[in-house]
């Protein structure tokens, strides 16, 4: 069976209609959201600032630290239970890798910049939601930045290489499904989160990285605009 | 003590102002920032939603349904579980980890409200007395706490209940159809409005910011419904309150519980 | 060959090209990558002959030497005091350099400065490490008694005191307040409530609007509007 069409008529190449905003938070150093079909991801940004426990400090420099977390809320079926999962904390971790590369932390050695990602919806691709927020607030907070970082999710759908799985896709039980959270940094091409659930070919995933490259470099200038809009420069996309 | 220490300065200098009528934003003592917004249904995966903004304080509340056991003791009444997460990314002081008492508190007083004005009919509730039951839970997340989280959550779970529609249940599978919301209601037959009412010195004021929130002396949350009946109670604070001073803060709560219910 | 891509006062985010070519070099907040220009932090585009640099925008605090800060006491220890810099962070005033006064070994320090106290002090020293030390030992160096402290954008100081000080003049002429602007964005203000208050909105505009062109010029409007003086 082929993978014909897709929900709304959106082209295999599409993203879900995205939207994006930056100081949203007046609170933190910065802040961010970032709006993918009804996945919706908040990230705050506190530091550098002092980090308790002191075994934790690192006297080169700065650490990064992130927590991913679903409102209890935010699921498309029972409320999420609060306090975090395995799955979670996982995404904690990818996430907190996929954004290290970007920054300089030398700067701040003994510190610590918290980056917290909470999501009040979720409906597929909440990691890669929550990186393009953080990435936001990161540079929303004034950190050294070589680059942003964007994510979204490419993957095979039955026989088609897709972008931007949504969840009908990445639970599809017709065929056979590989979803692949990528996250890059777009202007230096390299990518720093790449997992994937399901089955492919290697030939397919590279046809489906560069596919993640295009979209990722769409998004880019979504997250270029929103913290231009900030200041009231932006295009307003 | 040492804490008193670390914000004397602070507290001097906001008595000196509620002495001049004033605060630090310039606002009056009973004036609430502006604006205050409601949105009603924001989430789309929970079964009722709202977000309430006063000023630059930001909650979002969330009622998510499910089918349950009732307690023994009442077999025929479904009931509401409330709980509040003190979300570090809303405020710098907020840390990782399971709820603190600032938050078990919260969910408390907002809970107490609901359930003690009986906005809502437990019975309406039961689906089978003694077996099934409708549970609410109603979970508040801040987004950004600049001050009176309890207002801004109590209003936000009133209007995330008013919102909220229930899933479709198929009763002989015994399954909750989350994609399919009915048209059926929750129907509140009270709207229970808390209000926090601040004491610093000799001073009553409504609507705290984070500066204010840090030296205050007494605190009195006071929920009421429309015809002015009080339906919850919470004094909060270190300083006691003389039974004067308690009957002024209960008029200036039912007063500002009035304009706010008109925001709803 | 160079080209260059933005122009001053835009805003530029990280990744973004600023510059192609091997004309330009690249200033604070940018990076070369190969030949291009590139923007390391999120900043407004500064052109300084063939130099392309990036004025932060925002980012907290980083203290430097001879940076004069408002540091608040949070710990009293046996040799001085550990003062909150409004940073990652704290920086210690030693007894020997908190005042121009003699104190005794074992003197009660709390007596000089106490929990709690706003005081203006000079950084004077910071390691690798980022260990801090202050002195209060120095003109217009003192403890702050009364008025009120306000935390604004470090990044915006330059703009609150403006040129050899004229925006932070004009305010307090205008309010008749007493002002003093730390370089780790903390700011006293002391006067009368609507004095302060006049303030603390103008000083809220200026960090909106630092950004844009004519800024001194709309400061001075809305200070003649705030406090009706011409």
């Amino acid at each position: 069976m082929a993978y014909k069409k897709r929900l709304e008529d959106r082209g295999f190449e599409e993203t879900r209609p995205i939207e994006a905003k930056v100081g949203v938070i007046p609170k933190a150093d910065g802040s961010a959201y970032f709006k993918i079909g009804k996945t919706w991801a908040y990230a705050a940004v506190y530091g550098p600032r002092n980090l308790y426990p002191r075994f934790l400090q690192d006297p080169q420099k700065g650490i990064l630290r992130c927590n991913y977390n679903m409102m209890p809320f935010s699921g498309s079926g029972e409320r999420v239970r609060p306090g975090g999962s395995r799955r979670s904390k996982e995404i904690s971790l990818v996430t907190e890798k996929a954004l290290l590369p970007v920054l300089d932390l030398n700067e701040y050695p003994n510190s610590v910049v918290d980056v917290f990602i909470e999501l009040p919806q979720t409906e597929a691709g909440s990691r890669c939601a929550g990186i393009c927020a953080a990435s936001m607030a990161l540079a929303d907070a004034g950190l050294a930045m070589k680059d942003l970082v964007s994510a979204v999710s490419v993957g095979r759908v039955d026989d088609k290489l897709v972008v931007d799985l949504d969840y009908s896709e990445e639970s599809y039980a017709d065929g056979t499904v590989a979803d692949i959270p990528v996250a890059m940094m777009p202007n230096l091409g390299k990518i720093s989160l790449l997992q994937m659930d399901g089955e492919i070919s290697k030939e397919e995933l590279f046809k489906a990285l560069e596919l993640a490259k295009k979209a990722c470099k769409k998004i880019y200038d979504v997250q270029k605009n929103a913290l231009k809009n900030r200041y009231g420069v932006g295009q307003n996309v | 003590m040492g804490l008193d220490k670390m914000y004397k300065n602070l507290h001097n200098h906001i008595v000196k102002l509620l002495k001049a009528g004033t605060r630090l934003d310039g606002r009056r003592l009973e004036e609430y920032r502006k604006p205050i917004t409601v949105e009603y249904d924001i989430i789309k995966t929970a079964e009722g939603s709202a977000r309430v903004k006063i000023g630059e304080t930001d909650v979002m509340v969330g009622v998510k349904m499910e089918v349950g056991t009732p307690y023994p003791d009442v077999p025929d009444e479904g009931t509401i579980i409330v709980g509040a997460e003190l979300l570090p990314l809303s405020n710098p002081e907020f840390e990782l980890g399971p709820p603190g008492i600032q938050a078990i508190e919260l969910a408390r007083v907002v809970d107490r409200g609901i359930r003690e004005s009986k906005a809502i009919d437990f019975k309406k509730l039961c689906i089978e007395k003694g077996k099934k039951v409708w549970l609410l839970l109603i979970d508040i997340c801040p987004i950004n706490d600049a001050g009176n989280l309890i207002e801004a959550s109590s209003l936000a779970a009133l209007a995330a209940l008013k919102s909220a529609r229930f899933p479709k249940y198929d009763e002989k599978a015994e399954k909750i159809d989350y994609k399919e919301k009915t048209s059926k209601k929750i129907e509140l037959t009270k709207e229970p409005i808390a209000v926090n009412v601040i004491k610093i010195d000799n001073y009553l004021f409504v609507d705290p910011i984070t500066e204010e929130e840090k030296v205050i002396d007494a605190r009195l949350s006071v929920s009421s419904e429309r015809d002015g009946t009080l339906c919850a109670l919470q004094k909060g604070g270190d300083a006691p309150l003389t039974i004067d001073e308690i009957s002024k803060m209960i008029d200036i709560a039912v007063e500002k519980g009035k304009e706010l219910r008109g925001v709803l | 060959m160079g080209n260059v891509i933005v122009k001053n006062k835009d805003i530029a985010v990280p990744g973004e090209i600023l510059a192609e070519g091997m004309d330009n070099l690249p200033g604070e907040g940018t990076y070369r990558d190969g030949e291009k220009i590139v923007a390391g932090r999120l900043g407004l585009v500064m052109v300084d002959g063939r130099a392309i640099k990036l004025i932060s925008l925002s980012g907290r605090y980083i203290p430097k030497t001879h940076d004069t800060i408002i540091g608040k006491v949070e710990d009293i220890t046996f040799s001085g005091w550990r003062i909150d810099t409004n940073s990652a962070y704290s920086a210690m005033l030693s007894m020997k350099d908190a005042t121009s006064d003699y104190i005794a070994r074992g003197a009660d320090l709390t007596k000089y400065y106490d929990l709690g106290d706003y005081v203006v002090c000079e950084v004077v020293n910071v390691t690798s490490q980022k260990l801090i030390d202050v002195s209060m030992k120095g003109p217009g160096l003192k403890k702050l008694d009364g008025g009120r402290v306000i935390k604004v954008n470090p990044n915006k100081v330059p703009r609150i005191i403006g040129k050899q000080g004229s925006m932070v003049s004009m305010i307090k002429d205008a309010t008749g307040c007493r002002i003093v602007v730390g370089q780790n964005g903390l700011v006293w203000i002391d006067g009368d409530p609507k004095g302060e208050l006049t303030v603390v909105k103008t000083i809220q505009k200026i960090e909106e609007e630092s950004h844009t062109t004519g800024l001194t010029d709309r400061i001075k409007e809305f200070l003649e509007n705030e406090t009706g003086k011409r």
